[in-house]
């Protein structure tokens, strides 16, 4: 074998090199996206079968006032789509785990929050697909953009991204810390299924009984929908808006650190 | 602590609650050999593994890899040894090659670097051909010639393998080995667990025996069979032969007391040498007139060397693994086995196979 030199690169601070470990990683995930169709087309139909659910059988029901209702419901069905999208960051973490790709990485000199990293940033890019397909889908049984600006409607896609960016950190700690990829599915949707149907996604908080209300009001899904909701058709932003970035800048303080530790302590099985 | 000790560990102690997974570990392994660590399930082989390789850390005691101290030169003894675990961890959705890329590159090598590396890697494990495709179908010795592949990508001066041939088929196993052998050869120092005797007789130049987190043998093969006795010699002589007179020139040859079992014919006795004293064996029969059914020079193996130091076979309490089914056993059936040893009986492990699973972890 002739001898490669196999020096390591030089020269290279330390943010430096976890920037591109973190590069390598997501562009590992990006790579497999179009390689496993089955599962963007899944993420995709599920959200698209939701709303000719909820536009057509449910629609005629569901009292939104002076706002037509599938108006109402296409940023609810965003922010449901991009949580549900984020669970796939667990699910991913917890296969890696499963295959020993955990260990792996962990004996390698990288740093110690590439995988994650790269990992939720490459679910993001996924979660931007899938907005796109579903502004499509909203778009197609007659959604519309109302009293709102390019600027602002691209606001709104960035506090529903930054916020499904957020919610890839708590699916993370999920997927790091069950035992297989089946757990981690299940695990993952468990929790998000109370928080996107208990809020203002899919109907007004005011129909609810008082007691949800209180739960559904204070949640961070309403606050997400709130916020894409002014955005892109109208009604006031500035509190919502704020609240709903702030519950995003929350999640990552306390779960970007609780996802490296469970990494760190991770181990197969 | 000497210079030519790649791998220094002193009184390594974990525990899992109540479950000691490391109850004192001493061990040091010399530059450029081959160290076995042998044991059942649950005996801490994988501990030991995770903790030289940084991937876990011990309550109590050191560990020195290369002159790196595993906690404290984590970072730096992470680009000095190379890992491979008991499964074949590569990602299925990546090809051969960009599977290797991605370790180069994590490796920070830059990015032709890496790549060169991963052709160069492919070719030698024989998967060039393959390197384009996904791992998802590859075979299981592809997958974990890859995986052996990825843990080579630095010329790493130590290599751990944990168990190294767990699930493959006898071909792969020696396709296995042959790269290990040939690792050696070139001078890198291997530390490798397995619960395949014959894995460890083959390829180990000195074997550590763990149990229940403990050393309680060590040695090279030939000194730990030489704790159970040496071989046997036993001959079957042809029908009509002189029994009295073959036994005569058998105790010639032997070092202890002859045994005759006139019914098979077969004369046996213990013997210092080994296969060594066939031809004048044979000869010495032939000249009393003795024609042979057979004769053989049964060592024992190392399942004999398990049983007679724990009083258990190696190989009972069977893991509850998943990937059992699908598992070779390299070791086939155990031919050395004490019959009696194989059934249940002997005093068990202390704790229930449930509870060593959890050590093994």
């Amino acid at each position: 074998m002739t001898a490669l030199d196999l020096s390591p690169v030089a020269g290279r601070g330390r943010l430096g090199w976890s920037l591109s470990d973190a590069w390598v990683m997501c562009r590992r995930n990006l790579v497999k996206i179009p390689r496993t169709p089955e599962l963007l087309v899944f993420s995709t139909i599920q959200p698209v079968m939701f709303v000719l659910l909820f536009v057509y059988v449910f629609g005629g029901s569901i009292n939104t006032g002076s706002i037509p209702y599938r108006d109402y419901l296409m940023p609810g069905i965003f922010v449901q789509t991009v949580v549900f999208g984020a669970m796939t960051t667990g699910l991913g973490l917890a296969e890696d785990l499963q295959k020993g790709l955990v260990d792996r990485f962990r004996a390698l000199p990288m740093s110690r929050g590439a995988l994650l990293a790269g990992r939720t940033l490459a679910d993001l890019v996924r979660n931007v697909f899938i907005v796109a397909v579903m502004l499509l889908v909203g778009l197609a049984v007659g959604f519309r953009f109302h009293h709102t600006t390019v600027i602002a409607a691209l606001a709104g896609f960035g506090v529903l991204l930054f916020f499904a960016y957020a919610f890839s950190w708590i699916s993370a700690v999920v997927g790091l810390s069950v035992r297989s990829a089946e757990a981690a599915q299940s695990g993952g949707f468990i929790w998000v299924f109370p928080l996107t149907f208990a809020s203002s996604a899919f109907v007004p908080v005011a129909n609810m009984p008082g007691w949800l209300q209180v739960f559904a009001r204070n949640q961070p899904v309403t606050q997400c929908v709130n916020a894409v909701r002014a955005l892109l058709i109208g009604g006031p932003v500035t509190s919502a808006a704020l609240q709903s970035v702030a519950w995003s800048v929350g999640i990552l303080i306390v779960f970007v650190p609780l996802s490296v530790r469970s990494y760190r302590r991770a181990a197969v099985r | 602590m000497t210079d030519s000790s790649a791998i220094v560990v002193e009184g390594l102690r974990k525990h899992y609650g109540a479950t000691k997974a490391l109850d004192g570990i001493d061990l040091q392994v010399a530059e450029g050999t081959v160290q076995g660590l042998l044991g059942p399930n649950g005996a801490g082989k994988t501990t030991v593994v995770r903790i030289l390789t940084t991937l876990l850390r011990a309550d109590s005691g050191t560990a020195r890899v290369l002159g790196f101290d595993v906690v404290r030169d984590a970072q730096k003894l992470r680009g000095a040894i190379g890992v491979t675990g008991q499964y074949a961890a590569v990602d299925e959705k990546l090809t051969g090659a960009e599977n290797l890329e991605m370790f180069g590159r994590l490796y920070r090598l830059s990015g032709r670097t890496a790549r060169a590396r991963a052709a160069e890697l492919l070719e030698r494990f024989e998967l060039a051909d393959a390197g384009g495709r996904l791992t998802q179908t590859y075979s299981g010795g592809m997958r974990r010639r890859l995986d052996l592949a990825a843990s080579l990508i630095m010329r790493p001066r130590v290599l751990f393998l944990d168990e190294p041939s767990t699930g493959l088929d006898p071909r792969s196993r020696a396709q296995v080995w042959q790269v290990i052998e040939d690792l050696v050869r070139e001078g890198t120092t291997v530390l490798l667990t397995t619960q395949y005797l014959e894995e460890a007789d083959q390829l180990a130049h000195k074997i550590t025996v763990v149990d229940l987190g403990k050393v309680i043998a060590e040695g090279t093969a030939d000194q730990l069979k030489e704790r159970v006795g040496g071989a046997r010699l036993e001959v079957i002589i042809a029908r009509g032969g002189d029994l009295s007179a073959a036994g005569g020139v058998l105790a010639r040859f032997a070092n202890g007391e002859v045994n005759t079992d006139g019914d098979r014919r077969s004369i046996s006795a213990p013997v210092a040498a080994g296969a060594g004293v066939l031809p004048d064996l044979v000869r010495a029969l032939d000249e009393v007139s003795v024609a042979l059914d057979d004769v053989a020079v049964h060592r024992p193996t190392l399942d004999d060397v398990f049983l007679a130091l724990t009083g258990r076979p190696a190989e009972a309490d069977p893991k509850p693994d998943p990937e059992a089914d699908h598992r070779a056993d390299p070791s086939g059936p155990a031919d050395g086995l004490d019959p009696e040893a194989s059934g249940s009986g002997g005093p068990g492990p202390e704790t229930g196979p449930g509870e060593r699973e959890l050590v093994a972890g």
